[in-house]
């Protein structure tokens, strides 16, 4: 904010306080008159007196002007930033890494930063909770129902607004509660999969490179057969003939492959959908799916008790 | 200092009659929809799956209602009223007052039309479209003339206290509406503010809490002071507390927005500012309850036989609560508990229909007989009948959303030994649900006492002059 406005926000709302005191002065002072008695103008039949003001009413809006200013003392004001550096939350943060750096600066500066102290006293509290359950295998945390619970709430905090509350998923988010895993179902590979988030870029849209519409039909078609629905032989045919340049990803027998987290197409799982219309549209116009990276966010020692609770829900 | 007093033939009362009247009819409709959208809330079915009927379209009808129609029709019948008597002479225009009149009506009949149809700026207490913001300008501009007209040609020699809060809220008001509802217009029926992002917020709540000080505040005390020492027949307390609290009330009111918009992306220095100036109103604000309740020194035993009085009287009440509640939870410590609960909900209830509601069906049972050449309304009875079921249906009302509201606030911050949220947001509004029940009986208290008043005002409408007086008041 420039000096400007800076002065034009303290020198107006100081004159608004000081003018207040100023008025309480002014009717103090004057007593306009004999107090006790009627002010010599009368409106209506309507006389008013000139009574004093209430002392503890005096008293009360007094006590409240200093406190006002001394709350704009200690707080700050436009460009007066106060002896604490007082601020709500870290400015101009439009990044987790500029998030970060903020809250390091605003230490070092010594500022007091409403947010950053809250967080820190949370962790203060909580932080011990959530390290002891990181220091446990997962065996150890599936048998231990608080552990779970624990892993659940955080589960329905951050993670169900895609997945769900019950882990189910919904179309373009996976169910987490069967045994088909894009990127792998071990305790390890779940937490991989919620650390450092997953990308899938892979699935391009095939319509040009399969020569159209038609080509797109035949591969979808074959695709639907390898779950065993019943397709025209012809056009399986001709689609299992164009599977090649799916079987880099998906693999020879439509398997997928988890490390590139290529679904398996033998099963009757359908993240897009299973429908004719869902799987033409997954080949002609491609798919991208990203799973956010969590370890800056939740840390270490949380994502390791939701991987446990994530992992208990198909390893009961 | 002597004048002669000018007769009711030298008033303009036909303006004072029509809004008085519209007063009551808008008061029922707008709380009406106040209690269907209430009813919504406990059975969601009630809104028939019809759009128009839907909470969301019926919630701007009913605070348009009950604000712009009742409330500011109650400001217009009474400020014309007051402005003529302590100013003894008549309205600057009558042509401009009768202007007012339908161009109001006309105002209040678009919204009718419009919101339900889902017709919206999307700001709150400032819905209405840009065609129909044009025409609220007009007809305000010649409220203001024909107001400030009378004013410059009084008959007496200072202003009375009542005309400086009537001026200072139709002033106010102008500028708000003006700069608030600055728009860019898409077609006939679709607007853009041409604010944006954090501003645009500000300047909504710039208006909106001062739509509450203005209007809801300001040009009520206006007629306080005159119905409180009129009806109660004493003098107002003190000129000098009149004095201070005017000029300190109007001074800060316009300073304290941003206490709606704690803990959000507006600058820190904007809440710092909005919370100081709210804390500091408390005592500017009790003032003006001070001067009402203490202007009733030495006749405290009329308000046993009066229950004109007792509305009067209980509607300061209510007001001093409430503008002890609003500094309070301007504080941010106390928002970061309320924000976003219906304890907010009942803050405005029991500010509008405890304090707003309350002294102007007082207002109105002093005005009314007057207006057709009475004294006395039709029946005092039906007034203490519908004094007990206007308080108690805002206690009713105020006690359920304070309590579902603090509920709601425990609820949202309660931590588990983890750290994590004990409760999700669907079990806080199950908890919520008694109280919801509990409300819309509260406001069925509240409409049942303005039919009874209607009632009330069209047997005295009907009274031949100079029949109804002390002695024979049912």
């Amino acid at each position: 904010m420039s000096t400007f406005w800076s002065l034009w926000i303290i020198i107006g709302s100081l004159i608004v306080v000081f003018g207040c005191a100023w008025l309480l002065r002014m009717v103090l002072v004057d007593t306009m008159g004999e107090e006790g008695k009627e002010m010599p103008h009368s409106f209506d039949g309507i006389v008013e007196m000139n009574n004093p003001l209430p002392k503890w009413w005096t008293i009360m809006f007094a006590i409240s002007i200093v406190w006002g200013l001394g709350y704009f003392a200690l707080y700050g004001l436009a460009n007066y930033a106060g002896p604490q550096q007082w601020q709500s939350a870290n400015k101009h943060v439009y990044s987790l890494a500029e998030s970060k750096a903020a809250v390091i600066a605003a230490r070092d500066a010594g500022a007091v930063v409403q947010y950053d102290v809250e967080m820190d006293s949370a962790d203060a509290v909580y932080g011990a909770t959530y390290a002891n359950y990181a220091s446990k295998s997962v065996e150890e945390l599936v048998k231990d129902p608080e552990a779970i619970k624990v892993g659940q709430r955080l589960f329905i905090q951050n993670c169900a607004q895609c997945h769900g509350s019950d882990a189910r998923g919904q179309r373009g988010f996976p169910n987490l509660t069967d045994s088909d895993w894009l990127y792998g179902g071990s305790f390890d590979k779940i937490k991989e999969s919620i650390m450092q988030g997953r990308v899938a870029t892979g699935m391009m849209a095939w319509k040009d490179a399969l020569g159209g519409d038609q080509g797109v039909e035949e591969v979808v078609t074959y695709v639907q057969s390898l779950s065993g629905r019943k397709v025209n032989a012809k056009m399986a045919a001709a689609g299992k003939a164009k599977f090649g340049l799916c079987m880099a990803c998906h693999g020879t027998d439509g398997t997928g492959n988890e490390m590139m987290g290529a679904p398996n197409l033998t099963d009757k799982v359908w993240l897009y959908g299973g429908s004719k219309a869902a799987i033409t549209d997954s080949v002609a116009n491609g798919r991208t799916g990203v799973m956010p990276a969590w370890s800056e966010i939740l840390g270490n020692d949380k994502v390791h008790v939701i991987s446990a609770y994530v992992y208990s829900l198909s390893n009961k | 200092m002597t004048h002669t007093s000018p007769s009711h033939a030298d008033y303009n009362y036909t303006v004072v009659r029509q809004f008085a009247i519209t007063t009551v009819i808008w008061g029922i409709i707008g709380m009406a929809v106040g209690v269907f959208i209430a009813a919504q809330l406990y059975w969601p079915q009630l809104n028939f799956d019809t759009p128009w009927l839907t909470f969301s379209r019926l919630r701007p009808l009913h605070t348009n209602a009950v604000i712009f129609a009742f409330g500011t029709s109650a400001l217009f019948a009474t400020s014309y009223y007051v402005v003529q008597r302590t100013c003894q002479t008549r309205l600057f225009s009558d042509k401009l007052a009768s202007f007012t009149f339908w161009g109001w009506q006309a105002v209040i009949l678009s919204a009718v039309v419009t919101l339900p149809l889902g017709y919206t700026t999307s700001k709150e207490y400032a819905e209405l479209e840009w065609p129909i913001d044009i025409l609220i300008t007009i007809v305000w501009v010649a409220y203001a003339v024909n107001f400030f007209g009378t004013l410059i040609k009084r008959k007496t020699s200072h202003i009375y206290v009542a005309n400086w809060f009537y001026g200072s809220f139709i002033l106010v008001v102008a500028v708000l509406h003006l700069v608030n509802s600055a728009a860019i217009p898409l077609d006939w029926g679709k607007s853009y503010s041409i604010y944006g992002g954090a501003t645009d917020a500000m300047v909504q709540w710039w208006y909106g809490h001062n739509a509450v000080g203005f209007l809801l505040t300001a040009g009520f005390l206006g007629m306080m002071y005159y119905f409180v020492p009129k009806q109660a027949e004493r003098p107002v307390y003190s000129y000098r507390l009149s004095i201070v609290h005017f000029w300190a009330l109007i001074a800060l009111y316009i300073w304290a927005g941003p206490h709606h918009l704690h803990y959000t992306a507006l600058p820190d220095w904007t809440q710092t500012v909005g919370m100081v100036m709210s804390v500091i109103l408390f005592a500017p604000s009790w003032g003006g309850m001070i001067n009402g309740i203490m202007t009733l020194s030495g006749a405290w035993h009329k308000l046993r036989t009066d229950p004109i009085l007792r509305f009067l009287i209980v509607s300061l009440s209510f007001y001093g609560m409430s503008t002890f509640e609003g500094p309070m939870m301007a504080i941010k410590t106390v928002n970061a508990l309320s924000h976003y609960t219906d304890w907010t909900v009942g803050h405005v209830h029991s500010g509008a229909l405890g304090w707003v509601a309350m002294v102007s069906v007082g207002a109105l049972y002093h005005m009314i007989p007057r207006l057709y050449g009475n004294t006395q309304m039709y029946s005092t009875k039906l007034i203490n009948t519908h004094f007990w079921l206007a308080t108690i249906g805002t206690v009713l009302y105020i006690v359920a959303l304070w309590i579902s509201g603090v509920m709601q606030g425990l609820m949202w911050s309660a931590v588990n030994a983890d750290g994590t949220l004990t409760y999700s947001f669907v079990e806080s509004l199950q908890a919520s649900y008694p109280f919801y029940l509990m409300r819309t009986i509260g406001g069925v208290f509240f409409v049942a006492g303005m039919v009874i008043m209607l009632y009330n005002v069209i047997k005295t409408i009907k009274a031949p002059a100079g029949t109804l007086t002390d002695s024979q008041a049912l």
